[in-house]
């Protein structure tokens, strides 16, 4: 019992003097999380809102898929990323294995059924709202998609925040296409798992408190601005 | 020249069924500019979906629904549909998705919020806007687009006298300016007011097409008549 609280006030230490090692680690992981979110929510937002205006065959397929993808086991997609990049798989030549831009890929691909699952259900309800004055003024099905993106912009906020927390708090497809390479590729949550393995507690938990910490005050933003604006836009 | 010759609204056996039941039943009008026409009938006559349907937002079963010219229609719902941004920009989202290029964008839009006295409130959010400042600004989102019919279904139905007589005000310019106008209300002094001919349906037919005037004193069919008694039965 004691270990743990001798630890806690370590890690305390470490992030109140703003430890260097701990730094980058923050630092990498947050500028990653935040590219893969960028780029999950550039795919996954029209992808949500066009299944959700579109009709065409298979939408309903696509949605229970879209669903199911929501629990994609992250190792696996970090294995199949893995034999992408891999130097005999077909994006070989990039040669982007081992390295932070491998990392974002993972991550954007565990990112974007989420952002597109989430998306999909908050822009389908604000299209139910909106079919019959939308239609009457002429807008057709593909115009109304940048209208209903815009129109819940402020709820997909948090739908983008999701995406972000999902990446920023991925171990396992981040180990297998990273390689947690110290100084290069070793992020929060792998170096987590790293110091633990290793008995390092008190890097550990300051990156864990660091990890939830961010996570909390991102959402709190997120419910904010959402708060904020139903009472601005209604 | 085809496009200074008048328009006619041609409505022809339609039927439409929803959700197995049938809401119009072989109902036939024939609408052409001019006239303020308001749709009366019972609780489930089918009003509402004779407007969705002249309007293009629901499909015939069987029969058909043609206009003999491509013609500018627009149609304003008993609760507004606002789009979260703000009054001006409500309009100007309806002007640009209809092809109105600036500068004509922003002088339609900003005369559109003026005729119905809103100018004042341009960029305040729509939706947070009065349920009778939103109807006023579905108004004037319609009337933007210089249409050559409105459909108005049961635009005062949930507002005030005060939100209704405005409305009514604007209704009425809109007609003043040659727009047809075809509307549906519950309020008989209303129709009195605004209408020029009432069309009486009831189960999904058109029973009867009278002058406004006429209508009100000694309605063609019996099934007006016994309509007017249950909702005026002093008379």
């Amino acid at each position: 019992m004691f270990e743990i609280f001798a630890s806690f006030g370590v890690a305390l230490g470490l992030i109140g003097g703003a430890d260097p090692e701990l730094a980058r680690i923050v630092v990498l992981s947050l500028h990653l999380s935040l590219v893969a979110a960028i780029a999950g929510a550039a795919i996954g937002l029209p992808l949500g809102a066009l299944i959700a205006v579109g009709r065409f065959p298979g939408r309903r397929t696509l949605i229970v898929l879209l669903n199911a993808m929501l629990g994609l086991p992250s190792v696996v997609v970090g294995l199949v990323v893995y034999l992408l990049l891999s130097r005999a798989g077909p994006l070989g030549p990039l040669g982007i294995l081992f390295t932070p831009a491998a990392i974002v890929v993972a991550q954007t691909v565990l990112v974007v059924p989420i952002v597109a699952a989430l998306a999909r259900q908050t822009t389908e309800d604000a299209w139910n709202e909106y079919r019959e004055q939308l239609t009457s003024l002429g807008v057709s099905r593909l115009r109304a998609v940048p209208t209903v993106l815009w129109d819940t912009r402020f709820s997909l906020l948090t739908v983008v925040m999701a995406g972000f927390g999902r990446a920023a708090s991925e171990v396992g497809a981040v180990m297998v296409v990273g390689g947690n390479i110290d100084g290069v590729t070793r992020v929060m949550t792998t170096a987590i798992a790293l110091e633990t393995s290793k008995g390092d507690l008190p890097l550990a938990l300051a990156l864990g408190i660091v990890l939830i910490g961010t996570v909390l005050a991102i959402n709190a933003g997120a419910y904010g601005i959402r708060e904020w604006s139903a009472r601005h836009h209604g | 020249m085809a496009e200074r010759a008048p328009f006619v609204l041609e409505a022809r056996d339609v039927c439409v069924v929803l959700g197995g039941v049938r809401a119009l039943d072989g109902l036939s009008l024939t609408l052409e500019p001019g006239l303020r026409t308001v749709v009366l009938g019972p609780n489930g006559a089918g009003k509402s979906v004779l407007l969705r349907t002249l309007h293009g937002l629901l499909a015939p079963t069987s029969g058909a629904v043609s206009w003999h010219r491509p013609t500018r229609q627009a149609m304003v719902f008993q609760r507004p549909v606002m789009l979260r941004r703000s009054a001006l920009a409500n309009i100007r989202y309806a002007l640009a998705v209809n092809g109105v290029a600036e500068p004509e964008r922003s002088r339609r839009a900003s005369s559109a919020l003026a005729r119905v006295g809103l100018s004042n409130i341009a960029h305040r959010p729509a939706r947070v806007l009065s349920g009778g400042e939103q109807q006023r600004l579905a108004l004037a989102r319609a009337w933007a687009l210089e249409p050559e019919i409105v459909f108005l279904d049961e635009p005062t139905a949930s507002l005030d006298p005060g939100a209704t007589a405005e409305i009514e005000r604007v209704i009425a310019s809109i007609a003043a300016e040659g727009t047809r106008i075809v509307m549906t209300t519950h309020n008989l002094g209303q129709a009195r007011r605004l209408a020029d001919e009432i069309v009486f349906i009831q189960a999904g037919k058109a029973v009867e097409r009278t002058a406004s005037d006429r209508f009100f004193e000694q309605p063609a069919s019996n099934e007006a008549r016994l309509f007017l008694q249950g909702e005026l039965p002093w008379k």
